[in-house]
């Protein structure tokens, strides 16, 4: 490629999606309603965290308001990994009918081809709660607003983001090669999102070590919103581990751009 | 200069079936075994087998779909499936089968976002789809979602989507499959014109054998992973065990005729048809039957292509 790849990627990503923000544009009203309903569904989510600390003050030691910042930001990571790479759900499907054997041909890396289709802009109503609710928080919470929390509150978000998208990568990855597998990765991104949004202090310390060394989404917010928030380790681990996210950000893309070209090249079509 | 090089390539799957609830049997499937040809720029090559011969398995690593599991492959001059990205600039492919068009997208806007993707020039791809339009009459069909045509309209679309960013090789996978004559004949005339005026190497799969007769010098037929021919169309039918057949009417009816190297085949009334292989000069035979009958007249007739290939495909068995 004559430019830089990762321009050319850019580029490439953006006129694909931008075809399927345009054809789905054609269906107005349908676009609006499912930009609603799904902005609605999400704000019944939080919903129900607010009925819960209606009768209690405290839940594992954190305010309504610092759970609603863990909650805003594993949603806004979720929500943006959902907005770029929600598509990867299909490569199963697009395995089954063939279709990615049409993006395998077509100058431009098959993966940006993947997240770029069926691109839905109405994914913007989980982020738009999350950024709703995240805010709050922010407003709300005892934070001690210092350089390092204010900083680490962006590169918590980014790295957020990369870790829910390595998911979504892997879990496509897999189906290329399992094409009727395709609820895996929901059950680490839908489900990591869903552990991330109370404060891990709630849960055996069997499964927090299972989310910070095994499938370590609890890098998405949990370690650094101890840093943010002045809360102490449940695990003990070193103060370093609260800023060590885009290590571990970095760690999950990797292996998730190994697996899938790996994936590819164990690739066997269908038939005819 | 050879444009497509492969060098004996194989390429195997492993298929598990169920033999019971539990047991899995573990089976290698050899859908490529041990090819090798070559192929130069501006040839027109017919691709022919059974289904499950192996053709598409073929096609698919060419392009860089599938990676061979041994051999050597170069397609103008790239690995295809390390330099995949890069060979798709310079291939075009039609899967008969299916579409690689967006399904909801007008054909236009198809076009259009295919001449980004591609870099094509702007003034390169309005002479392009100029011409294209004009030659598979996509005039009336361009603001219309491809969901919407019909399958010749859609293979029409297809092709021409395939050669907008002036690819040096067309593969097409069973370009005819389920068209009408009219518009089989129509893409023959298209496919020529390519292949003259623009130099595009094609290589295509087919079940339809008019397809190579009137558009293939050369012919390779594959069966079971093996290139089993590989040579021009002609030769095929000294090549397989094909069988060409004498007609001989009588003046009176008559027992079989018996003369050496052939055998009578079927008898009605005056008339008899006697067979004998290709290869062998009819020349003897007719001199034979005329000396030892009294013939009224005589003709000879070749066997069918598709006589020929299904006769070389019950031979492997």
């Amino acid at each position: 490629m004559a430019d830089a790849p990762a321009l050319g990627r850019a580029r490439a990503y953006g006129l694909l999606s931008w075809m399927w923000i345009r054809s789905s544009m054609a269906y107005r009203t349908s676009f609006v309603i499912l930009l609603t309903s799904s902005f609605a569904i999400t704000f019944l989510d939080f919903a129900a965290i607010l009925i819960m600390f209606a009768s209690v003050d405290r839940l594992g030691g954190f305010s309504v308001s610092e759970v609603a910042f863990l909650y805003g930001s594993t949603s806004l990571a979720l929500g943006f990994a959902d907005l770029f790479g929600g598509s990867l759900d299909r490569v199963g499907a697009r395995v089954r009918d063939g279709s990615l054997d049409a993006m395998l041909l077509r100058p431009v890396p098959t993966l940006v081809q993947i997240m770029a289709d069926q691109f839905a802009i109405r994914r913007l109503g989980r982020v738009l709660q999350a950024v709703l609710v995240f805010g709050w928080a922010l407003a709300t919470a005892d934070i001690g607003w210092t350089w390092d929390r204010v900083l680490l509150v962006p590169a918590m978000l980014v790295c957020g983001t990369a870790i829910f998208l390595a998911i979504l990568v892997l879990a496509g990855a897999f189906q290329v090669l399992a094409s009727d597998a395709a609820d895996v990765g929901n059950a680490f991104t839908y489900g990591g999102n869903t552990m991330l949004q109370y404060p891990l202090t709630i849960y055996p310390t069997e499964v927090v070590r299972a989310v910070t060394f095994v499938v370590p989404v609890a890098f998405v917010n949990w370690y650094p919103a101890l840093h943010i928030l002045d809360r102490a380790d449940p695990l003990n681990l070193p103060t370093w581990w609260q800023f060590a996210s885009p290590l571990a950000a970095a760690v999950m893309c990797g292996v998730a751009a190994m697996c899938w070209r790996a994936a590819l090249r164990h690739y066997r079509s269908t038939g005819s | 200069m050879s444009l497509i090089e492969v060098d004996r390539v194989s390429r195997t799957f492993v298929v598990r079936r169920k033999t019971s609830t539990l047991r899995r049997a573990r089976q290698v499937v050899r859908a490529v075994d041990d090819l090798s040809f070559t192929v130069t720029a501006g040839e027109m090559v017919g691709y022919i087998g059974p289904n499950g011969a192996g053709k598409s398995t073929t096609i698919k690593m060419l392009t860089g779909i599938l990676v061979p599991s041994s051999g050597r492959l170069r397609v103008a001059g790239l690995d295809p499936s390390a330099a995949r990205v890069e060979l798709a600039r310079r291939i075009g492919v039609v899967f008969g089968q299916r579409t690689t068009l967006w399904w909801d997208l007008p054909l236009r806007d198809s076009f259009a976002l295919l001449r980004r993707i591609y870099r094509v020039p702007l003034t390169r791809f309005r002479q392009n789809l100029d011409t294209f339009v004009e030659l598979l009459d996509l005039g009336d069909l361009l603001h219309r979602p491809v969901r919407q045509l019909s399958l010749g309209q859609r293979m029409r679309g297809d092709i021409a989507a395939a050669l907008l960013h002036d690819p040096d090789i067309l593969y097409l996978d069973e370009p005819t499959i389920g068209l009408d004559v009219v518009s089989k004949s129509a893409l023959r005339g298209f496919l020529r014109e390519v292949n003259a005026e623009r130099n595009v190497t094609v290589l295509l799969t087919t079940h339809d054998l008019v397809d190579i007769e009137q558009l293939c010098r050369r012919v390779m037929v594959i069966d079971h992973g093996h290139l089993v021919y590989d040579g021009e169309l002609a030769g095929l039918h000294a090549f397989g065990n094909a069988r060409r057949t004498l007609v001989v009417d009588l003046s009176d009816p008559a027992p079989p005729v018996d003369v050496r190297g052939a055998t009578v085949t079927r008898v009605d009334g005056p008339r008899q048809w006697l067979e004998f292989p290709a290869q062998a000069s009819a020349a003897p035979i007719v001199a034979a039957v005329a000396a030892g009958y009294d013939v009224a007249d005589l003709s000879i007739q070749e066997p069918a292509i598709e006589d020929v290939i299904r006769q070389l495909y019950l031979d492997r068995r």
